[in-house]
Formats: structure tokens, sequence, C-alpha cells
């Protein structure tokens, strides 16, 4: 049986699927209930500064995008950090990780941009017995207009600050949680780097409007007439983590540094793919909220079964193998041509390849008047539409046309040799291709 | 009453507590509710060029509305399936659509579980009929009067679209009710709640349309003076007579469209007589829904008796089953050769077609369901029976055209009869306003 069990900066846990930091996260009833339930670790609900909490909305605070039967496929939320006041919160983290020696106990903060404010909350956290913190540089609304959360996280030079006082005041872990409302996730990845984290963690959610109340005609949630942007997560953002964490994984500058995956895992192949692309750790909040920490079983015994299939015994056996495999366009092969292949056992005769093809693509697929559909090689550019539409798994696949045969539709010969655009006649900055 | 139970000899009525048989006669395919509707809808594929729109007689843009209904747009939906079937609400109910649309259906073909087109149907035509919402207003006065012999399915859909169109209807019907075999024919448990009347009122919104009830033609009034009064004449008459076997008179032995007739007007399940022992001589639809509706109605046996295989009997699978289930014996290869008893029935005798061996099965009922023909004279020419027509209704006489079970080509079902009468106003239309 493939072993779980995850060691990320030193820190342990048994399998490595952690709650993020969000409302499953905000209190010692949920995180005792989540570890009896299998989870491997929590980052506590982000902690502010001592003083008077935060207070949060009284109205709804979350807006939904959902799929078939009501699947929730993106949740949006215009929460702030605990509202809870810190001396609680500190003493139930003490206690929980007293009970949990286990799990890894991560705690999340958000103070302001100043020396003193990290000073003073740092040594109260290291008294907890946490394993290590997490700064939340990533809240899009609410805690961004008071100079702290995304509004630091879109400042590399105040990551860097920020996260060199952390390491000079606080002795354990820490990890930068970074937010995808850049455009160049490099950057803070970089900085973070530099200020010395121990590792950075991705994403913290998207800013967002889910929907518009075409009655009240306000974004939703609505709060008494009005809406403000929230952040998304969920099933819908998972393509766009997946994107940054693998920048951040082949960018030279922060190769190696560890990485937490966070963005829409759901399930346990969500969390492979992540590990594939260098995380050590996932975590996990819409797809908790949404049915529970019950899903952890299917989590791990998805996992482990998968490994074993592979023959992977471990995290590390897998983590990061896909890495070296994410590469530029320019180095694509364009000398690997493949066309559609319409498999008519399978084929139930719904003409959606037809309709896709005909109408937005390449006038590729015929039609016959008693429904039989069939790729015509002259036309096919091998875009993948019609799989990608194709109501029947692997009714439609794409076959490699072997090297030295004919594509009917250049008229050239597949060549065997890997070739790309950098060298391509046609590239007028192409490097000559001796 | 309470003395009466399925197990009384004779032909009785109230065998059944008045519990029991609301529950017997409840809707066959019940409404959907709004959250099922939009699963329902979501599994349609929207086919290119869709099998099931050319599996629709009166082709309704299946995938169109099922789209239309799972953007919540029931209105839009109904709008759409009663642009091409006016009485797309009856049909939703009677069709048989596991030989029609749901037949054609690619999920038929993939996992023989059909898109549930004809409860989606309903589910949009009745959101759009309990608003009270009839969405069509007549076109100009064009001044032009056209006759409509018969108000049933074929008559309404060619009244409806000449009113439209801008022409005076004046439907006239034998009988004091409007419908036809809707609101005579059709078993119960397809039609609940007096939907054809409801149907009928609703459809008249359109205005232009009179009818004239106890207006039979060949009596009341004639073929040649509905000619020379109007400017177009369209008959919708139905197969009014019934085929019968040339057997002794005996109490007991009924004709099944007059059962089923019967039934239907009855004011209560409660007062409507059936048999202990009841044997239905027929294959057809009218076959299945007499026997069912005797089971229904508390018979302790009942026997459908087919001279032919099953293969052969006109009623589809689903309505085979239907009756099997509800606990009908099914019996083919059983030719009937005459009925016994001694002035009340006893028992009907049978020979089986292959081998040529007799036999008797008791009954105190017998209902005949061996097909229905045209009754009338002075009409215009006939094929096999039925009156000769093209494609666009035109029949032998100038002027008069012709649709539904009594016009020839075509299944004999509701939804040909509508996009008979449909096709048959479209192509009057051209002629009147040439
Ligand atoms: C018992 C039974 C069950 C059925 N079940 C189904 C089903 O589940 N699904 C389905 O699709 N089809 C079913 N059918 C068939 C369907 O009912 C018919 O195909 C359909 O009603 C035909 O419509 P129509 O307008 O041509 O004729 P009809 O519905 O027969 O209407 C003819 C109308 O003309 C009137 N009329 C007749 N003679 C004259 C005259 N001389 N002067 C004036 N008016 C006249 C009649 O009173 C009647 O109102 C069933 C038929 C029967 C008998
Ligand atoms: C209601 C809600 C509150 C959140 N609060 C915090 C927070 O206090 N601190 C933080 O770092 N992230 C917070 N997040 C972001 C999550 O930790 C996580 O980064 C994000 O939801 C993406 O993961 P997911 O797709 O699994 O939900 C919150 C998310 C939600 C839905
Ligand atoms: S791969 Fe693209 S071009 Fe080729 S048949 Fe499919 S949709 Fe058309």
């Amino acid at each position: 049986m493939a072993d779980l069990t995850t060691d990320f900066l030193g820190i342990k846990s048994p399998n490595p699927f952690w709650l993020a930091s969000a409302p499953p996260t905000d209190k010692e009833y949920n995180v005792r209930r989540a570890f009896d339930a299998g989870w491997g670790g929590v980052v506590w609900k982000t902690l502010g500064s001592e003083g008077p909490p935060v207070v949060n909305v009284n109205g709804p605070r979350y807006g939904a995008i959902y799929g078939a039967d009501r699947r929730l496929l993106g949740l949006n939320n215009i929460e702030l950090i605990t509202d809870r006041p810190l001396a609680v919160n500190l003493d139930e983290i003490t206690r929980v990780k007293k009970d949990y020696p286990d799990r890894a106990m991560i705690v999340s903060i958000m103070v302001p941009c100043e020396e003193q404010a990290w000073k003073d909350i740092l040594p109260r956290v290291m008294d907890t017995g946490a394993d290590g913190i997490e700064l939340n540089f990533g809240c899009p609304h609410g805690m961004s207009e008071r100079g702290m959360g995304a509004a630091v996280g879109q400042v590399p030079e105040y990551i860097q600050m920020v996260t060199e006082w952390c390491k000079q005041y606080y002795d354990r872990p820490v990890i930068v949680k970074l937010t995808p409302n850049i455009t160049d996730v490099r950057y803070p990845a970089r900085a973070a780097n530099a200020g010395g984290a121990d590792a950075v963690s991705l994403i913290n959610t998207i800013s967002s409007i889910t929907s518009v109340n075409l009655d009240s005609m306000s974004p939703e949630p609505m709060i008494d007439g009005k809406g403000s942007h929230g952040g998304y997560c969920g099933p819908a953002v998972k393509p766009i983590a997946m994107n940054m964490v693998a920048e951040i994984a082949r960018d030279a500058e922060t190769r190696g540094l560890p990485i937490s995956g966070i963005g829409g895992v759901t399930t346990w192949r969500d969390a492979a793919e992540f590990i594939a692309l260098g995380c050590g750790t996932v975590q996990v909040c819409t797809a908790a909220m949404t049915y529970g920490f019950k899903i952890i079983d299917e989590m791990t015994a998805g996992l482990s079964q998968w490994m074993d299939e592979k023959g992977h015994k471990s995290i590390a056996d897998f983590q990061g193998m896909a890495v070296p495999n994410v590469t530029d366009w320019q180095y694509l092969n364009l000398n690997y041509v493949t066309k559609a292949r319409i498999d008519q056992e399978a084929c139930i005769q719904c003409g959606r390849c037809y309709a896709a093809c005909e109408d937005t693509s390449h006038q590729a697929i015929s039609m016959s008047p008693d429904r039989v559909f069939e790729v015509i090689d002259e036309e096919c550019v091998a875009c993948n539409l019609c799989v990608d539409v194709c109501p029947v798994e692997s009714c439609i696949t794409m076959e490699e046309l072997a090297p030295g045969t004919v594509d009917p539709r250049t008229g050239r010969v597949v060549e065997a040799d890997y070739a790309n655009w950098t060298t391509h006649p046609n590239n007028p900055g192409a490097q000559a291709a001796e | 009453m309470s003395d009466v139970s399925p197990h009384t000899p004779g032909i009785h009525a109230g065998r059944l507590t008045n519990e029991e048989l609301t529950e017997n006669f409840s809707d066959l395919h019940p409404a959907y509710a709004n959250h099922e509707a939009a699963v329902a809808a979501d599994r349609c594929y929207f086919c290119h060029d869709a099998p099931c729109i050319t599996a629709c007689p009166t082709d309704i843009d299946i995938p169109l509305f099922i789209r239309q209904i799972s953007t919540g747009m029931e209105a839009a939906a109904a709008k759409t399936i009663f642009d091409q079937n006016i009485l797309g609400g009856m049909c939703a109910r009677v069709c048989p659509t596991e030989t029609l649309c749901e037949q054609a259906c690619v999920r038929e073909m993939a996992e023989g579980k059909p898109v549930e087109i004809g409860r989606l149907q309903r589910h949009a035509t009745d959101t759009l009929m309990a608003a009270g919402v009839h969405p069509y207003a007549r076109a100009t006065a064009t001044g032009k009067r056209v006759a409509v012999v018969g108000a049933g399915p074929a008559g309404l859909a060619c009244a409806h679209r000449l009113a439209m169109k801008g022409h005076d209807v004046v439907i006239h019907e034998a009988r004091p009710k409007p419908g036809g075999l809707n609101e005579y024919g059709i078993a119960t448990y397809k039609t609940v709640g007096d939907f054809a009347a409801a149907e009928v009122d609703w459809l008249l919104q359109i205005g232009g349309i009179a009818i004239e009830y106890d207006s039979a033609l060949g009596s009341a009034v004639t073929l040649d003076a509905l000619r020379e009064s109007n400017d177009a004449v369209f008959l919708g008459v139905g197969l009014g007579e019934t085929n019968t076997l040339d057997f002794a008179e005996k109490t007991g032995v009924d004709d099944a469209v007059d059962f089923i007739e019967a039934l239907r007007q009855a004011d209560s399940f409660a007062e409507h007589p059936v048999g202990r022992q009841v044997v239905v001589i027929g294959g057809g639809m009218t076959a299945v829904d007499a026997a069912v509706q005797s089971k229904l109605l508390g018979a302790e046996h009942v026997t459908l008796a087919y001279r032919g295989p099953r293969a052969r009997m006109k009623a589809s699978d689903f309505e085979v089953d239907l009756a099997a289930q509800k606990g009908v014996r099914i019996l083919t290869e059983a030719s009937p050769v005459g009925v016994e008893g001694n002035g009340s029935l006893t028992g009907v005798a049978f020979e089986h077609a292959t081998s040529g061996e007799r036999f008797v099965i008791a009954a105190d009922q017998c209902l005949m369901a061996i097909g229905q023909k045209l009754n009338g004279q002075a009409l215009p020419a006939l094929e096999n029976g039925k009156i000769k027509v093209d494609d666009a209704g035109v029949t032998s006489l100038p002027g008069v055209w012709a649709g539904g079970d009594c016009a020839s080509g075509g299944d004999d079902l509701t939804v040909t009869a509508v996009a008979e009468g449909r096709d048959a106003a479209e192509a009057m239309h051209k002629v009147l306003m040439a």
C-alpha cells in the first residue's frame, strides 16, 4: 500500500490533504472533527492583530455557479478573516495541536504591513506550538481595502519585506500564500523566495462577480440592494491555479521552492495533478464546504489506489513528475501530426462533432444522410474540438500519423525529427536550422 | 356497495374503494417538479439535425425547447412546441413517445435511456397554459370563411392555424363536446383532470373559431351545402364506426370504444360497472386501454386476446408491458370464434391460430376492440376505406381537404392528426389567398 505520509518543510502529516484557511478551520470544534475525519493538516483561519476583531456582513456571504443538477462549480465569498478574538483562537490552536501532535497545524496570519504588528503577533503564535505560519497575502476583498491581503500580495517589495520580518521573528517554517489577482505570479513568488520564505501556497481566491440579480439589478450575494466583488474558488478555478503552480515550479529563480497547491481540489485526482506539478501538499476549502469533511475518505483512498496502480510508493515518488513536460508554446513539436478518428461502434450519431467542426472549425467532418460522421483527413487540422464536444468518452480520439506517411491536408511527409517554431521558416526570428 | 368486490360475479360498479380507484387512475407520467425538469433537460445533447425532430410527426424543434427549459424559459419552450403542434399539451401526455421521438433519441441508442421528451414537453406546455397565456394572435381578417367538420385533434389543429391566418372558422361537431377522441377515447390515466376540455378552451382563445355542436355532417348539414356557403371545407371526422364480429347477441358483449367513452364521461369511477372476468379482443391501443382500465376498475381477471403473434400487435411494447404490469394476461394467436352463455355471457371461445385447438375463457364481459372505420356517405373518393388525400390533404373534391384518422396515409395517432390538420390549413391558406 502506498505511503501517503508527507514531510513538507519538516512538518509531518499522515496525508497531503490539508484544509485551507477558511471557515472549515475557523474554530476548535471544526478542526477537531476534521482531524477525526482524517484530514492530514489544517491552515487555521487567518488571524488578525490584537484588538477588536473584524466584523463580517450580516447578510449572505456566498455566490455560486452551478453545473448540471445544481452541482456547485464555483463559489464566491465576501467573508473576512476570523471575526473571533485573537486570544480565543490562540488558546484553541494550542489545545488542538496538543491533542493531535501528528497533524500539521499551520496558522494563517494577516496583520498590517508594519514591522511592529508582526513582532507582536509572532511570539504569541509561536507559543501555541503550531508547526508553521502562512502569510495571507491573498484576500481580494475587504482586507485589501485596509492595505492588507491582496494589497500586499500585489506588491512584490512588500511581500519580501514582510517575509523577512517573519523569518526574523519566528523560528518555524514560513509559507507565503499568493494571490492570483496579479498579471504574472512569478514576481510575487520570486519576492517571497528572496525574503526567505520556506514555501509558497497558492492560489487564494480570484476577484469575481458570480452573478447579477436581474430583478434587483445587483451583484450576488446582495446586501441590501448592493453587492461587492468577492473571491472565487472551487472546481472552476483549478485550471488557473495549476498554471500558476507550474509557472513557479519551472521558473529558474523559484524552481525547487516547496509549494502547497490550492484551488479547486475536489477529488484525489485533482490532488495528484497538483502534486505532479510539484506541490508537496494540497489545501482544500470549497470541496469540504460543499460536501463536508467525509470527502477525505474518497481522497485518501483514491490517491492511494492510484499510486499502487502506478507503482508509486510515496508522494515524493511522483511529486513534480509533470514539471519537465510543461514548456513554452514555441518549443512544441510541429512535426507531431495527428488526425481525429471516430469510432463508429461507439458513435451515437448526435452530430455534435459535425456542428462544431462545420460551423466553427475546419469543415473536416462529413455527415451522410443516415448520420454517419467521418473525418476528412484533407481538412482536419487536429484541433481536438470534436473530441471535447463529443458526449461519448473515447469515441473520438486523436491518432498520431507515423513518420514517413503523408499528411493529406498539407501534402507533406511527416518528419520523424522534432522541430519547433524557433526554427520554422515562417518565423521571422528563426535561428538557422542547420 | 361494500358487498361488491373484485370477486363478485357479473358486471358491477364499485368493485374497489374510492381511494383505490383514485390511486389507480392517477397520472401515468406525472408532471415534473422544476428541478426534476432541469435535470431531465440537461441530459439533452442538442444534437445536430436532431433525429428526434424527424421522428416527431409535427416536427417540433425538440433540442431547442429543451434548451429553453434548461435556461428557465418554459414559456418560450412552450411557444417552440405550440408553433408546430397546438395540441402539444395533449401530445405530451398521449404520444407513444417510445415509438416516436424518444425512440430516435441518441441516448436511447447509447444507453437505452432516452431524454424524457414527452414529460419535458408537458412541463413546458403546462407551465404556459397554467399561466393562462395564449401566445398567438390572429392576422388581419381575410374575410374568408372555412367550415371544419369534426372538433377532434385534426379539426382543432386545422381551425387554429386557419384562425391564426385571419380566416373565419366554423366547426361542425356531431357531439355535444369538443375534443374528439381526446375527450371520449384517450385512456383516463393519460389525461387526468379534464385536461382535454381545458385544452380546447385554451386553444379557442385565439378567437375566430365558432363551434356548432350536435351539427353532424350527413344529418344537420351536408357537404354540398358546406361547400356552397364556405370558401373551403376541411373534413376531420375521424373513424366513427367500430368493426364487429358476427357473434350471437349476449348481455355483456360490448364495444371497447363505447366502454372507454362511458368511463371517460362518468362522474365517478365508482359508478362505472365492469365484469369480474373480462376478455378484451384486439391488439391495438384501444384494446390495451380497455384491458388496463378494466383491471384498474377492479376486474379480477382480465385477458387481452389477440389473433396474431405479439410482433404484429399494433400497441407498442411500452403499452403491452404496461398492461402486463397492471395484471392483464396477454394471449396471442387466439382467434375468437364465438361467445357462450344463456342470455348473459359466460365465456368466449377461441381457436389457436396455428394449432387450431379450441378453448373457452370464462368471461362475464367481453370488450371488442378490433378496429374502427369511416362512417358516412357522400364523402370525397375513398382509398382503402379512408378519404383519399395527398400530402397537403387535398381530396378528390375541389375546395375540400381532409386529415386525421379519416384520411388516408399516416398512423392513427393524435399527433398525426394534428400534423395533418395543420398542414391542410397551410395548404388551404395558400389556395384561399392565391
Ligand atoms: C381508445 C382509443 C385510445 C387511443 N389512445 C391514443 C393514445 O394514447 N395516443 C395517441 O396518439 N392516439 C390514441 N388514439 C388515436 C387518436 O385518438 C386518434 O388518432 C385521433 O383522435 C384522431 O383525431 P381525428 O381528429 O382525426 O379524429 P377524432 O379524434 O376521432 O375526432 C373526430 C371528430 O369528428 C366528429 N365527427 C365524426 N363524424 C362527424 C360528422 N359526421 N359530423 C360532424 N362531426 C363528426 C367526432 O365526434 C369527433 O369529435 C386512441 C384512439 C382510441 C380509439
Ligand atoms: C468563505 C471563505 C473564506 C476564506 N477565508 C480565507 C482566509 O481567511 N484566509 C485565507 O488565506 N484564505 C481564505 N479563503 C481562501 C481559501 O483558503 C482557498 O485559498 C480558496 O478557497 C481556494 O481553494 P478551494 O478552491 O479549495 O476553495 C477563504 C475561502 C472561502 C470560500
Ligand atoms: S480535430 Fe478539429 S479539425 Fe479535426 S475533425 Fe475534429 S474538430 Fe475538425
